[in-house]
């Protein structure tokens, strides 16, 4: 009903209603939306608790019906005391009139004497209560005003009432309910009027009975207040028994949920107390049976897990000891080698380098299956991440120089603190460098550290071959090789950049590579400065400066002014880096 | 004379290798296989040094550590195939003094042997004073000995190289780096658990409160340095 009216109030001026609604909007919450937040309040609580909801129904509906019936049952009530009262009032208003019909006949016409006491006697009001009728007041009146004037006051009677009687047909009973002012006090009580016209030879007379309706009202009055008081009760009763039947429901199931809560929070020994048989004790059993199987699942996973653990530690064992015996006895074998003729020479060599290989792979794959055992911890450490970075950079010289490689390391002036596992992180940075300067062709490795709010970044850059497209998502997978037919420098193992990807996961920091062909690769291993300040949920994605692209030429001009790679794009943020940073080749000095 | 090792492993193979080594780098070996009769070994053959793995039939390495340190200071190198943290921290709290992870160069172990060896030759006679002026540590670098309030404290020759690279350099934060270079002699930065477990043994025989120490101070960051005196 309203949505119409409110939709064509609102089509004309929808344009000026917008706008003052955005400015009020932006001045902040006005009184509307503070009204509207009510709402919202109940709202939640009316989804929030089922027993408000089911109480709140029945009592509504309750309310209704209620509501409904005392209604019907006041007006039955209503009518039918108000039915007897009239075939009452009738029969003695009949009873009246034939009376007073005969009293008025003996009387001839002109005998004013005569008629005095007679209508007297007709005008007094019956006091025996005791009677069907009860208490009437009669009222007389006579079409001859000489007559009229015998008769003393008499109660007064509804002109609509009299109109019927006076032009309706002869011996017509005219009757009607109206309020009629009682005699001898100004109070107007309720009535039920009867009136007839009576014709005798001594005149026309109006005659009329009052039957008073109190006690009728105050009998309908007495069921009216009986009625609204049962039915009160009675809505009172069904909310509180609605109450109760839906506390007997949600009352366990309360308690499944917080067990559920418990559970979830890690306590699987929580089980729900099962009293009784009913629906909700079912619901309980298969509850507490979800929770002994999700146990025993749980459980099975913890003796997996501590199996694949004990077995990484028991093969880690069986293997290094007599790997220990292989090394001592190559090395003594390649020390005395000169001993040796050539060809026995040779093989010991090539023992001692493959044994290299050998371990190395070992190490690694122990590494990992401690990752997938997922029994990896950290051991973390406030550090200065440039000395990290200038850690590694010194240990992998050696490797530089044979690649005639420059790697050039960009940091601030300042420390780069976070917290870390050193030995993890160097692991990751000698991964990310060690593979930039084997796949960097001779031109510089970029090494950039960077200290954000939250995070700590480190940017390796390369400026060699550089990847296909696609496989910037396969360099981290295992024993993936960008290029089968190229020969390993380094003798990696195929797993370095796997398990520095895990270093990084389980630092809570991110690992990722972009590269294209001839531009060389990027590598940003992004690191939470504290393990209580994690990385945003989502991972900004890499892309080198456009920049860079200028010094793919090899132009060393170009090369040390030029803005480094910055994942960002960010020309202000590399500048400030680039500023700062202490020279081509200059490493920071600090220490953790 | 030469060093005389104890080697305490279960593999056949291995020790035999070692005795090989060993013997060509002029150590005079020993061998026992069962960590039951290590103890009973020790004793007997009283080495200068011993070669402990950690996981052995009869008795644990562990258990093999402890035991040898209640009685006594001799320098214990764990040969360990554990890579597990813990394992290794295991090691170190029941006394160790260093540990080499299998499979280690031959070139490593020696070493790692003679740095723990190295010691007690050409000491200057010395004396140093540290800790709260009120209840000082006295040590007499030469004597080997170290007196708090009149009792002698005993420390494993480890711990007493320790205490004197931090004493003689009072007021001065050593990084763990400079400490593993000077008591452990690792030429390049190793494991810093070791410098930390072993401040807390240290800790743990010259502090009154090793909850709140006095003597061996921590530079959060950085590393330790010697109380006042």
């Amino acid at each position: 009903m309203t949505g119409p009216r409110s939709s064509s109030r609102r089509t004309p001026r929808a344009d000026g209603a917008a706008l003052t609604h955005q400015d009020r909007w932006l001045a902040g919450p006005s009184r509307t939306a503070r009204l509207q937040a009510l709402p919202g309040a109940i709202t939640r609580l009316w989804s929030r608790s089922l027993q408000i909801r089911v109480a709140a129904t029945t009592l509504v509906v309750t309310g209704v019906f209620v509501f409904v019936i005392g209604v019907l049952l006041v007006n039955q009530i209503s009518n039918g005391v108000l039915r007897a009262k009239r075939a009452v009032a009738v029969a003695q208003a009949n009873a009246g009139l034939e009376s007073a019909q005969s009293m008025l006949g003996t009387i001839s016409a002109g005998d004013v004497t005569g008629i005095a006491p007679v209508l007297r006697q007709l005008s007094t009001p019956n006091e025996d209560t005791s009677a069907d009728s009860g208490l009437y007041y009669t009222s007389i009146r006579a079409a001859d005003p000489t007559l009229q004037r015998l008769l003393a006051t008499q109660p007064e009677v509804p002109d609509t009432l009299r109109s019927v009687v006076v032009h309706g047909a002869t011996r017509t009973q005219a009757i009607q309910y109206a309020e009629v002012r009682k005699p001898g006090t100004d109070t107007t009580i309720s009535a039920l009027v009867v009136g007839e016209a009576v014709t005798a030879p001594a005149g026309s007379f109006e005659l009329y009975y009052i039957f008073p309706l109190t006690s009728e009202q105050e009998t309908l009055a007495l069921v009216q207040r009986t009625v609204l008081f049962a039915g009160l009760g009675l809505m009172a009763l069904i909310a509180i028994i609605a109450v109760l039947v839906t506390r007997q429901v949600v009352r366990p199931m309360r308690l499944v949920a917080q067990t559920a809560q418990r559970i979830s929070g890690g306590d699987l020994s929580q089980r729900v107390v099962v009293r009784n048989d009913d629906e909700l004790a079912v619901l309980g059993r298969s509850f507490n049976e979800m929770a002994v199987s999700l146990q025993g699942q749980i459980r099975r996973l913890e003796e997996l897990s501590r199996l694949q653990r004990r077995f990484t530690s028991d093969v880690s064992h069986e293997l290094r000891t007599p790997l220990t015996t292989v090394r001592m006895a190559t090395e003594l074998l390649h020390s005395r080698r000169e001993e040796f003729p050539p060809d026995v020479r040779r093989s010991a060599e090539l023992l001692r380098d493959e044994l290299d290989r050998f371990e190395l792979l070992l190490g690694d794959l122990l590494e990992i299956s401690r990752y997938d055992a997922g029994v990896a911890g950290l051991e973390l450490e406030p550090v200065d991440v440039r000395a990290l970075v200038a850690t590694v950079v010194a240990s992998t010289n050696h490797l530089a120089v044979s690649q005639g490689c420059e790697v050039r390391v960009h940091a601030p002036g300042g420390p780069v603190p976070a917290e870390v596992d050193p030995r993890r992180i160097e692991r990751v940075l000698r991964n990310l460098i060690g593979n930039a300067i084997d796949h960097s062709e001779g031109r510089p490795v970029d090494v950039t550290v960077r200290g954000r709010a939250q995070a700590v970044e480190v940017l390796v850059r390369d400026h060699g071959v550089g990847l296909r497209p696609g496989e910037a998502g396969l360099v981290f997978n295992r024993f993936w090789r960008g290029d089968p037919s190229r020969s390993r420098l380094t003798g990696g193992t195929g797993l370095g950049l796997a398990i520095s990807l895990e270093d990084a996961r389980l630092h809570g920091g991110w690992l990722q590579a972009w590269g294209e062909r001839g531009r060389g690769a990027l590598f940003r291993l992004t690191l939470p400065v504290g393990p209580d300040q994690p990385l945003p949920a989502e991972v900004p994605a890499l892309e080198p400066d456009p920049n860079d692209r200028d010094r793919t030429d090899g132009s060393a001009e170009a090369a040390s002014e030029a803005a480094l790679p910055s994942a960002d794009g960010s020309r202000a943020a590399v500048a400030a880096d680039a500023s700062a940073a202490t020279g081509v080749r200059a490493v920071p000095v600090g220490t953790s | 004379m030469k060093p005389r090792v104890l080697v305490v492993d279960d593999d056949a193979a291995l020790a035999e290798m070692l005795g090989i080594v060993l013997r060509t780098e002029g150590f005079d070996p020993a061998f026992v296989a069962d960590g039951s009769r290590a103890q009973a070994a020790f004793e007997e053959f009283k080495p200068d040094i011993v070669l402990l793995d950690l996981m052995l039939p009869g008795m644990n390495g562990l258990e093999v550590c402890r035991a040898i340190r209640a009685t006594s200071g001799t320098p214990i190198v764990m040969l360990t195939a554990k890579t597990d943290t813990v394992d290794i921290v295991l090691g170190l709290e029941q006394g160790a003094d260093d540990y080499v992870v299998k499979p280690f160069k031959p070139k490593e172990l020696i070493a790692r042997m003679r740095a723990r060896l190295r010691q007690h030759e050409d000491v200057p006679a010395e004396t140093l004073t540290i800790g709260p002026a009120e209840d000082p540590v006295h040590i007499d670098v030469l004597a080997h000995q170290v007196v708090r309030g009149g009792r002698p404290i005993a420390l494993t020759p480890l711990e007493f190289d320790l205490l004197v690279a931090l004493a003689r350099k009072p007021r001065q934060v050593l990084t763990r780096e400079l400490l593993l270079e000077q008591v452990w002699g690792y030429r390049h930065a190793a494991d810093t658990r070791l410098v930390n477990v072993h401040v807390q043994r240290l800790r743990s025989k010259v502090e009154r409160d090793p909850e709140n120490p006095e003597v061996v101070l921590t530079v959060r960051g950085v590393g330790y340095r010697a109380g006042a005196a």
